[in-house]
């Protein structure tokens, strides 16, 4: 191994490791203001890149059926929540909510996918399309059982990455698909060849962690979130509703998935399942992070990208072994520091 | 009918259904994979429904179960009896290191490290060249009893359901058992049980290892059963299919796990025949029903069906008290104004906050010790820095001249001090009669084997005859067979207060013990305390009610912002400036 393929695997697992930063941080993010481990957050992504690269041959991607799928099951609960207190204001709500906002979407879609109108244009209605089915997909799963013990939030979690996944297969089926790359430039450092597309991708994730930066220390919604994810009945006496604020955790989670996917679907081929496993490495960096840290959490991710660059050149087939066995030592270590043992049911 | 007669009406049935002319051999396949199910879905019954953690990683603990016998009689010809123990041997083991590495960390961390490790070996099955990559192992010969090799699924349908049943009564003979009351303690967290000397880390770790070897057997069964093995049911989406089972079943109850068991594994072979003709084209559909229904579930069912199955049944009569056995041993209590439990100078801050300043004060034995103080004043801290919950930043505690600060709370228990808590910490769905029993944990000492082989009836009846006479002793003998839930907030203070005399204290610790209590029951309470008091114990008692405290103690002890201002006896303390001044506000 000389130094051009030690820089080419760190590039690529820097690349890598940006998205799995992204993943980390919209895990830890919803993991603090909802207690969700948000295990479907892979689903996002794979929508994401699946949405891409149907936009890019033309055609209307299956998440549109999708978007539809989400938002009709969620007037369903909602509307039968609040059967006891309907209203023409009420109703008018739900439209606003729940019928509008994938209507129009649906439409865009319809009207401007045959047009093929060049990568940003697609990308950004990929986001567009994916997006709300965050809040949708919370308002269904997981505000029902806001209250719920951790364990029961996970095993939710889990569940509805299940059912995803089996829509992702009926609405997309089983092949792969690769969109094209933003940016089809590359140049040369040095001795070492750049792809644009990897460029594209660090700057991007660099850019959404500094909106996200700006959006928590700056906004008063970013403030309503941080102070439910210090404390959801404190949050809630203040004013503020905590279940808006997991739709909107949801709604920021969602979209970072489908940009990821988006960053993604040109490097990678993306089936109807891969979301789980780039998802998982999120993951692996968010427990390194323990599940609060986003600066631990984004060092770990890049960490993941490398080690696993680094693994597929050794040994390919073992990969997602020695990946996924990081976690091991990390809670082993975690184990060992921890003095306090309590249980939180 | 009791429940005995049920299950034996169920076992004929069971083993008539293979020799019923006309059931087609689809019919027994299914059966088998439904008792295959079951074996991994009891564990998970016993994991998730009683002790509260969970893992989506079982399929991966049927793989080793599995593997492990297709390669030792596949390479190596070895019979396949001789791999089942080998089987268990290595799942046991690979639990144990998961379990070690996961266990003390709250209880997310379990699961989530079941995910990782579940795809981690699923991709491992996939890869090893001795495993036989993705082709797996073919050929791997059947189960033979008395040179009788079983290749028909009628015949190794006896084998399948034999294990269930025999894994059944192990289970529920573990649940009904010292270390059953230990594991269903889990779910109340760990502050309680650690106090009566339950080493949680350890139960978990038997529960944890329990329920993987439960799945190793699934594993071991189906590999000679299907008589060849690859990695597909071994992965993830299997782990959540088994957790499923367990929820839908009920969650707590080992018929759950069969019932769950049948209804998935009969609605995912309807589903696959249905949904593809449904959509036109092939695929794992049923997985898109499968999360739907577990969403749906936790939201209206979430203790699952079995709970409702058995309210169909007419309630069974009250049971009868435990048999009276040969009380246990008892401590020799101190002899009069020895010097029991002292505190020099503990101190303790959290962060920035200094909860207890240099508290020092002595308690003696055969002495009832009021400490007393506004709320916030520190007196719960000092239970807890007491009884090992909490550990002090600096000072001494000690106990019948040893340090016992900075121990563990089991350690302390074992030590001979009991106490209560200000926030009710008892089990609800638990009986009152198995809440008190947990006092008596550190009484005992068969563990998990014994309980498995029902080798610890005898020390069980002495247990629950300790327990049922401290409930009569304080007058609740007939809610013994209620769920705690059930009573009122004082009765359980009062419930609490048999728990810990359970333990044979020689210190009692009590916090607020009066409160929530009507004016007869506190001077039944007071009266009790005294009676105590006369047989040798010793009680430190928080409470907040003047007169209770002021006719009942020898001695107090009055804190305020963390500082002890007075002690000495209740009259002279009641006259003290500092302390009107506290509980008063300053003098206008």
């Amino acid at each position: 191994m000389d130094s051009t393929i030690v820089l080419f695997l760190i590039q690529d697992g820097i690349t890598n490791g940006a998205v799995y930063a992204l993943l980390a941080l919209a895990l830890v993010l919803v993991f603090a203001v909802t207690r969700v481990i948000l295990v479907p957050q892979g689903e996002f992504v794979t929508y994401g890149a699946l949405t891409l690269a149907m936009l890019d041959v033309g055609k209307v991607p299956g998440t549109a059926g999708l978007l539809i799928v989400f938002a009709g099951l969620a007037l369903l609960v909602e509307g039968w929540s609040s059967r006891n207190r309907m209203s023409a204001q009420l109703i008018g709500r739900l439209g606003l909510l729940y019928v509008v906002p994938p209507l129009v979407i649906v439409l865009l879609t319809l009207w401007l996918a045959p047009m093929k109108l060049g990568p940003l244009p697609q990308a950004l209605l990929a986001i567009a399309i994916v997006a709300p089915m965050g809040p949708y997909l919370y308002r269904i799963a997981f505000q029902p059982l806001a209250e719920a013990s951790i364990l029961v939030l996970l095993i939710a979690a889990v569940a509805a990455h299940l059912s995803m996944t089996g829509l992702c297969l009926l609405f997309f089926g089983p092949e792969g698909l690769r969109a094209a790359p933003l940016s089809g430039a590359s140049f040369t450092l040095g001795p070492l060849p750049v792809s644009g597309q990897n460029v594209a991708i660090c700057i991007a994730a660099i850019g959404l962690m500094i909106a996200l930066y700006l959006f928590f220390g700056r906004t008063i919604l970013g403030k309503a979130l941080r102070a439910t994810a210090v404390n959801r009945l404190g949050a809630r006496l203040v004013g503020i509703r905590t279940a808006l604020s997991g739709q909107i955790a949801f709604l920021i989670a969602a979209a970072i998935g489908a940009f990821s996917g988006v960053l993604i679907a040109p490097v990678t081929t993306i089936y109807y399942d891969s979301g789980f496993l780039i998802g998982l490495k999120g993951f692996v960096a968010a427990i390194v992070g323990g599940l609060v840290s986003y600066p631990l959490a984004a060092a770990a991710a890049v960490f993941v990208g490398i080690v696993e660059a680094f693994a597929s050149f050794w040994a390919s087939a073992f990969k997602e072994i020695i990946v996924f066995l990081i976690i091991i030592p990390v809670l082993l270590v975690r184990s060992l520091t921890t003095t306090h043992v309590e249980e939180d049911e | 009918m009791s429940s005995r007669t049920i299950l034996l009406a169920l076992v004929a049935v069971a083993a008539l259904v293979p020799v019923i002319p006309g059931v087609p051999v689809f019919w027994i396949t299914l059966l088998n994979n439904i008792g295959l199910a079951s074996l991994v879905a009891m564990g998970l019954v016993l994991l998730t429904g009683v002790g509260g953690l969970t893992s989506f990683g079982q399929a991966a603990f049927c793989g080793f179960g599995a593997y492990t016998t297709a390669l030792l009689t596949t390479a190596y010809g070895f019979s396949p009896w001789v791999t089942l123990p080998v089987a268990l041997l290595i799942t046991g083991v690979v639990a144990l290191i998961l379990g070690l590495v996961t266990m003390r960390l709250s209880g997310h961390y379990l699961p989530l490290g079941t995910i990782a490790w579940g795809i981690s070996l699923y991709f491992l099955f996939g890869e090893l060249e001795i495993l036989g990559k993705h082709d797996g192992l073919i050929a791997v010969p059947p189960l033979n009893i008395a040179g009788y090799d079983l290749y028909d699924s009628r015949a190794i349908y006896y084998v399948i359901w034999t294990f269930v049943l025999l894994a059944g009564i192990a289970t529920h003979n573990l649940l009904d058992s010292r270390v059953g009351r230990a594991i269903r303690a889990l779910r109340g967290g760990s502050v309680a049980a650690e106090s009566f000397g339950v080493k949680t880390f350890r139960v978990k770790l038997i529960v944890f290892i329990y329920s993987a070897l439960l799945a190793a057997i699934s594993g071991w069964l189906f590999a000679h059963m299907q008589r060849a093995v690859n990695q597909t049911p071994f992965g993830i989406n299997a782990g959540i299919e088994y957790l499923f089972m367990a929820v839908l079943g009920g969650a707590g109850h080992v018929g759950g796990a069969i019932l769950g068991s049948g209804l998935v594994t009969i609605l995912k072979d309807q589903l696959q025949r249905l949904l593809p003709q449904l959509f036109g084209s092939k695929g794992n559909y049923e997985m898109i029903v499968f999360g739907f229904l577990l969403v749906v579930l936790l939201q209206t069912a979430r203790e699952g069906l079995w709970p409702w199955l058995a309210s169909l049944f007419p309630a069974r009569q009250q049971p009868p008290r435990p048999v009276a056995a040969e009380p246990l041993p008892r401590r020799t209590m101190p002899d009069a104004a020895e010097p029991l439990l002292s505190l020099k100078s503990a101190r303790k801050s959290f962060g920035g906050l200094l909860a207890v300043n240099d508290v020092s004060f002595d308690v003696r034995s055969r002495e009832i010790v009021g400490l007393i103080g506004p709320n916030g004043a520190g007196k719960s801290t000092i239970f807890n820095l007491v009884t090992g919950v909490l550990w002090p930043t600096g000072g001494e505690v000690r106990f019948k001249g040893e340090r016992i600060d900075s121990q563990h709370a089991q350690a302390v228990a074992r030590r001979g001090i009991a106490r209560t808590f200000q926030h009710v910490n008892v089990l609800s769905n638990m009986s009152v009669l198995d809440n008190v029993a947990l006092g008596a944990h550190l009484r005992g000492s068969k563990g998990s084997l014994a309980s498995l082989a029902r080798l610890d009836r005898a020390e069980e009846r002495r247990l629950l005859n300790e327990a049922a006479t401290q409930i009569e002793r304080i007058g609740l003998a007939e809610q013994m067979h209620r769920p705690a839930g059930s009573l009122s907030l004082g009765q359980l203070r009062i419930v609490e207060i048999a728990r810990a005399l359970c333990l044979d204290p020689v210190l009692l610790l009590l916090d607020e013990p009066a409160a929530g209590l009507r004016h007869m029951e506190k001077r039944e309470l007071a009266a009790m305390l005294a009676k105590l008091k006369s047989e040798g114990m010793t009680i430190l008692l928080v409470e907040h009610d003047m007169s209770f405290v002021m006719g009942l103690t020898d001695h107090l002890v009055v804190v305020d912002f963390g500082t002890k201002i007075a002690e000495g006896k209740p009259a002279d303390v009641r006259a003290n400036p500092a302390v009107i001044e506290a509980y008063l506000g300053g003098v206008a």
